[in-house]
C-alpha cells in the first residue's frame, strides 16, 4: 500500500539515494497527519466519566476515555492529568473531541476543549451541572457527537511524508527474549523511520534503570542527557524514598518467571528498542513532541505498559510499537498498536493478539534486518489503514500516570 | 540451533535456547559445560565461578551481584543473584 518514490531534489548524490515514502491519512488544520480518524468524548473528571461512556454507546465510531482521576489533585500531579486529556484530544488521530465536566471538578471542560482548539479541530464541551443531570447531558452530547461524527466522516485521506510520523517504543510483560529478538527488531524499524525523518519515543523510565550510562552519550545536547539521567534517577529515589525494594514491583512475577532476574536485566533488553539513533531530547510525560524538531526521543513515563502507552499518545504518537514475550493483549483508544515477540511458544499461544513473530530469530536465524524490515512495512500497512490485531478485537486500554496522591 | 547464546565475552552467564536438563552437557563455543539444574528456556546459566557479591553479567553489562557463591553450570535467577538498584529496603 506504500508508494515509494526516489527523491527528485539534485541537491547532491546523496540526496538521490534519501527514500521518500509516502503515506495516506487525514489532513488536521494544524498541519499534522492523523493515521485514524477518531471522534474522542473526553471526561474531564471521573464525575463525568460514565456520562461521556453513554454518549459514546450512541454515537456510531465515537470513543470515550473514561478514567478516575481530573479532581482532588494538586501539583504537577494535577498537571499530569490535564496535559495527558488535552493531549489525546490534540492527537491528529482525532477529527473532532467533545469534553464531558460535572461542573464543579478541578480539571474544568473548558479549559480541555480551549487548549485542544489551538489545533483548529472541532472541540466542543458540556457541563452535568449546567444541562441539569445525566439525561439531559446525554441527549445535548449525542446531539453535538452525531453532528461531528457526520462532519468527520466527509474527510478524504491524503498523501503525506512519513516524516509525520511519530511512532511510540512500548514493551510489557517481558521475558528474554524481548532484549533478544523482539526489541532489536523494533530498533531496526526505528532507526529506519528517523532515517526518513520521522520521529520515534523511548519510553519506560524505570526500565531504563541499569542501561542509563549506555543511552546517555547518545543524547546531542547535553543538558538533555543530563536531564534524561535526573529522569532516572527520580524514579529510582521515588521508590528509595518510600523505604521500597524496587523489586516489589520489578521485575513483574510474569517477567521473573519468564527468565528476567533483575531490572538490570529488564532494562539493557528494553534499550534496544531505541535502535542506534542519537536521542534528540526528553519529554516529560503526555509532553508534545516537538514537530520541528524531529528524531528520537526519550519520555518519562513508568514501565506500567498502559499508563506509558497513554503518555507516548498524548504525547502525539499516532502509531505503537509493543513487544511482549509472555504475551499482552492492550491497546490504544486512539493509536494504533502492533504487538511483535521474540517467543515463538507465545506467539502461538496468543496468535489472536501478536501481529509479528520475531522468535523466528532466534527459532529459525532469520536475519535481525529482516526482521525488522517486516515489522517496518507492518507499520506502513496500518498507517495507511490496515487494523492491527488490539485494534480489530476494541482494545483500548487507557491509564494516566499518577505523580500524588487524591485529596 | 545452539542450546545456549553468549551475548558477550565479558558475560559469565548464558541464555539458555532450550529446557535444559540436570546433568546435561553444553557446548558454548567450544567449551563443555555441564548443568548444575535443571533450566527452562530463556533461562540463565553460569559459565565461570562468581563469588558471593561479584558481579553477574551479562549483554556485557552488570545486572546483579551474586547473592551466594555460584559455581560453574549453576542456575542464576532470583534464588541467588539481586538487583542493586532502587533498594529502599537497605535504608
Amino acid at each position: 500500500m506504500c508508494i515509494i518514490v526516489k527523491a527528485q531534489e539534485a541537491e547532491a548524490t546523496e540526496s538521490e539515494e534519501n527514500i521518500i515514502m509516502k503515506l495516506m491519512g487525514y489532513k488536521r488544520e494544524n498541519g499534522r497527519y492523523g493515521v485514524r480518524n477518531h471522534l474522542l468524548i473526553i471526561p474531564a473528571s471521573v464525575c463525568s466519566s460514565e456520562t461521556a461512556v453513554n454518549i459514546a454507546k450512541l454515537v456510531d465510531g465515537a470513543i470515550a476515555i473514561p478514567h478516575q482521576h481530573g479532581c482532588c489533585e494538586i501539583g504537577d500531579d494535577f498537571d499530569t492529568t490535564k496535559r495527558t486529556l488535552v493531549g489525546f484530544g490534540k492527537n491528529p488521530n482525532v477529527g473532532a473531541a467533545l469534553v464531558v465536566g460535572l461542573g464543579c471538578e478541578g480539571i474544568q471542560a473548558k479549559e480541555i476543549a480551549d487548549e485542544i482548539k489551538t489545533t483548529g479541530k472541532p472541540v466542543e464541551y458540556i457541563v452535568i451541572q449546567e444541562e441539569g443531570g445525566t439525561a439531559k447531558t446525554i441527549a445535548k452530547g449525542v446531539e453535538i457527537a452525531g453532528k461531528m461524527a457526520r462532519e468527520i466522516s466527509k474527510q478524504n485521506k491524503v498523501e503525506f511524508d512519513i516524516s509525520e510520523i511519530i511512532l511510540g517504543l512500548e514493551c510489557g510483560g517481558s521475558d528474554p527474549t524481548s532484549g533478544l529478538a523482539s526489541n532489536p527488531s523494533i530498533g531496526v524499524a526505528s532507526d529506519m523511520l528517523v532515517s526518513m525523518g520521522g520521529s520515534s519515543i523511548l519510553s519506560e523510565t524505570t526500565e531504563v534503570i541499569g542501561a542509563e550510562h549506555l543511552l546517555y552519550p547518545r543524547f546531542e545536547d547535553e543538558n538533555e542527557g543530563k536531564k534524561f539521567l535526573e529522569m532516572v534517577k527520580r524514579v529510582e529515589n521515588r521508590s528509595i524514598a518510600a523505604g521500597h525494594d524496587l523489586r516489589e514491583g520489578q521485575p513483574t512475577p510474569g517477567n521473573k518467571a519468564g527468565g528476567l532476574t533483575t531490572i538490570e536485566e529488564k532494562s539493557l533488553g528494553c534499550m534496544h528498542k531505541a535502535g542506534h539513533s542519537p536521542f534528540k531530547g526528553t519529554l516529560e510525560y503526555a509532553e508534545e513532541l516537538p514537530t520541528n524538531k524531529k528524531g528520537l526521543y526519550f519520555m518519562d513515563t513508568p514501565g506500567q505498559d498502559i499508563d506509558s502507552i497513554t503518555g507516548m499518545v498524548a504525547g502525539g504518537a499516532q502509531v505503537i510499537v509493543f513487544s511482549t514475550g509472555r504475551g499482552t493483549p492492550t491497546g490504544s483508544p486512539i493509536a494504533p498498536v502492533i504487538k511483535i515477540t521474540g517467543n515463538s511458544s507465545t506467539y502461538n499461544n496468543m496468535i489472536d493478539n501478536i501481529d509479528i513473530n520475531a522468535g523466528k530469530i532466534i527459532t529459525e536465524g532469520v536475519k535481525l534486518q529482516d526482521l525488522g524490515q517486516e515489522l517496518f512495512d507492518k507499520i506502513v500497512d496500518v498507517c495507511n489503514g490496515e487494523m492491527p490485531k488490539a485494534e480489530a478485537l476494541g482494545h483500548r486500554e487507557f491509564g494516566i500516570f499518577r505523580t500524588g496522591f487524591t485529596y | 540451533m545452539q542450546s545456549a547464546l553468549h551475548i558477550d565475552e565479558k558475560d559469565n552467564l548464558v541464555t539458555c535456547l532450550r529446557d535444559i536438563k540436570k546433568g546435561e552437557t553444553l557446548n558454548i563455543e567450544g567449551k563443555d559445560y555441564i548443568a548444575n539444574a535443571d533450566i527452562p528456556v530463556f533461562h540463565k546459566m553460569a559459565i565461570a565461578d562468581i563469588k558471593k557479591g561479584e558481579n553477574c553479567m551479562k549483554y556485557g553489562q552488570i545486572i546483579g551481584t551474586a547473592t551466594v557463591d555460584i559455581h560453574t553450570g549453576d542456575y542464576v535467577h532470583v534464588h541467588n543473584c539481586e538487583s542493586t538498584r532502587g533498594r529502599g529496603d537497605r535504608k
